[in-house]
């Protein structure tokens, strides 16, 4: 792998930009892997990293229907955080946290991670009660994260309206000052370079078809557009597409797809130095490097693999901006999209084995796993190469929904995260 | 934004009068006290969630206030059928025959 740094961008500027050699490949896909992960998102793709890099795993494919990057982790909206709830939430999330600092030294690739903090607004009694009650239990998790009273929000955050009249008054804030964005699309590309350079295949226009099993239950492989694919062991990764993947293997999973979107405005100069985020309003807005706000808005009521989602969730999205950032009002949106959010009923993932030998499943991240993507990758790899799970992914089963032991950051937070 | 036909307003209005009520034609157990954690498991949390047809419940909260169930195909979201809650649970195969040829 050719190292990138300032001497190599130095190098290839004098030569016109000509040697830089491809970042990863389109090998054949071969007849038989150690591991196949379904899905090229982050989370697939880290997990084939990991395996490689963390337990000397490499011959391992990524299969991927479409191209690498092109599922959620290439439409969301960057938000990075860990404050949530409960325990179990706070270990896995933070342990992502940790790993986000230092990441782009890791894989020698820059994801852009920017620690501008994330700010949580409270605009009513209940808000109030919710977010501090969330910061007591963060300070015992270790976790970041503190109270704003709205001139100190203002303050942090100078374009927010925080006027007694607002429509969406600001009561106060949580704020978690290591929490931040990253570039979705260099997370993607980072991890399959660092795959891909130790080994591993991606194979990208190949969709799984199914996942055969042999008489005794256990995983042989997966069939594919490209024709049969061999592995002991294959984990599935496919956010929206979860419950189909696992269909296939007879699994049934406690999980709904729903749309989510996000839309762009026109490139400003520096004017929102912070992530923003209401929950009880569903916007979520901050400034990207290229200078567009980006902002989320919330699912639509409706299960969907269309990939698309109504018009109103957007403009219910940009009334509530606008009231709370009324400097934006006449700014022009350039694009929007949607992606397609596989959400559990207590709202926390399932990173686990799976009721059939050599089959394991990362999913449920619903509309918030882009900030956990490292963590989730690491610990993922960590599940496949053992055969069980990591401490941090441990409560993350799928047993949970019939044993009862939920982790209900749904009941938690009452919204979308 | 949907265009949804309420079976009991026999009317179609937009989505904004009505609410997603989840999948349809589950059955909550009788004895619920006497059902295994699977069941309880496969009643409460586990779902369908296909890509195709899905069988699923609405309310015309902003109309009649009725539940109804719908077939919708969740891939053009496009609704094939509506009906009265109640009525039983249309052919799968059928509808998507049905859908195919509305297509054309
Ligand atoms: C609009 C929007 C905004 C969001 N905002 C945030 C945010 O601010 N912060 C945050 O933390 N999270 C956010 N999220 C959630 C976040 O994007 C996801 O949780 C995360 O990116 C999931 O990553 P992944 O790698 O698991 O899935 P994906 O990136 O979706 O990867 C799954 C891959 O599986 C592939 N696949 C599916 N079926 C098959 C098949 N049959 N065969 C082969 N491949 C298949 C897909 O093509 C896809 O590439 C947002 C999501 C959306 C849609
Ligand atoms: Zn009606």
């Amino acid at each position: 792998m050719r190292k990138y740094s300032i001497f190599a961008v130095a190098r290839e500027a004098m030569r016109g930009h000509k040697g830089w050699p491809q970042q990863w490949t389109s090998p054949e896909p071969k007849k038989q892997y150690d591991v196949i992960i379904v899905g090229a998102g982050g989370h697939g793709l880290g997990a084939a990293y990991y395996l490689a890099k963390q337990h000397g795993i490499t011959n391992v494919a990524v299969v991927e229907k479409g191209w690498l990057g092109g599922g959620n982790t290439g439409r969301n909206t960057t938000i990075i955080r860990s404050n949530y709830l409960y325990d179990e939430s706070a270990a896995l999330y933070n342990h992502a946290m940790k790993m986000w600092d230092g990441l782009s030294q890791d894989l020698n690739y820059n994801v852009m991670y920017s620690a501008r903090g994330v700010m949580m607004l409270a605009h009513n009694v209940h808000d109030v009660q919710g977010a501090q009650r969330h910061i007591h239990a963060n300070r015992l998790n270790g976790v970041q994260n503190e109270w704003l009273t709205p001139e100190q929000a203002k303050e942090y955050c100078p374009p927010l309206n925080i006027s007694k009249t607002a429509r969406y008054p600001v009561m106060g804030a949580a704020l978690q000052r290591c929490g931040g964005n990253a570039r979705h699309d260099a997370v993607a590309w980072g991890y399959a370079r660092g795959a891909a350079n130790r080994g591993v295949d991606i194979i990208q226009n190949c969709a799984v078809t199914g996942i055969r099993r042999a008489a005794n239950g256990a995983v042989e492989g997966v069939e594919t557009t490209r024709g049969f694919i061999g592995a002991k062991k294959v984990g599935v990764v496919a956010a929206g597409h979860s419950s189909v993947l696992m269909e296939m293997a007879g699994v049934q999973m406690p999980l709904e797809s729903y749309p989510l979107q996000a839309l762009v405005s026109e490139p400003v100069k520096p004017i929102f130095p912070c992530v923003v985020m209401s929950n009880t309003v569903h916007a979520y807005i901050s400034q990207s490097d290229k200078g567009e706000l980006v902002i989320g808005a919330g699912t639509d009521q409706y299960t969907s693999y269309s990939q698309t989602g109504g018009l109103h969730i957007l403009t219910h999205t940009l009334d509530a901006i606008c009231e709370m950032f009324p400097i934006f009002s006449r700014m022009k949106m350039l694009r929007s999209w949607g992606g397609i959010v596989d959400v559990t009923p207590d709202r926390s993932p399932i990173l686990a084995k799976t009721p059939v030998p050599g089959l394991y499943v990362n999913c449920g991240w619903g509309t918030g796993g882009f900030k956990a993507t490292p963590g989730s990758a690491h610990v993922f790899a960590h599940t496949i190469a053992n055969d069980a799970p990591h401490p941090i992914n441990a409560p993350f089963t799928l047993e949970r929904f019939r044993t009862g032991r939920l982790i209900d950051e749904a009941a938690a937070a009452a919204v979308a995260h | 934004m949907l265009q949804i036909y309420c079976p009991y307003c026999k009317e179609e209005r937009p989505e904004l009068e009505f609410r997603h009520a989840g999948e349809a034609h589950i059955a909550r157990p009788a004895d619920m006290k006497s059902i295994s954690d699977e069941e309880f498991e496969g009643y409460f949390f586990i779902r369908s969630n296909p890509k195709g047809i899905a069988f699923e419940r609405w309310r015309h909260v902003h109309g009649c206030g009725r539940f109804f169930n719908a077939a919708r195909d969740t891939v053009s979201d496009k609704f094939i059928t509506t009906y009265e809650a109640g009525e039983p649970k249309p052919d799968a195969a059928e509808l998507a025959a049905k859908s195919g040829e509305a297509d054309k």
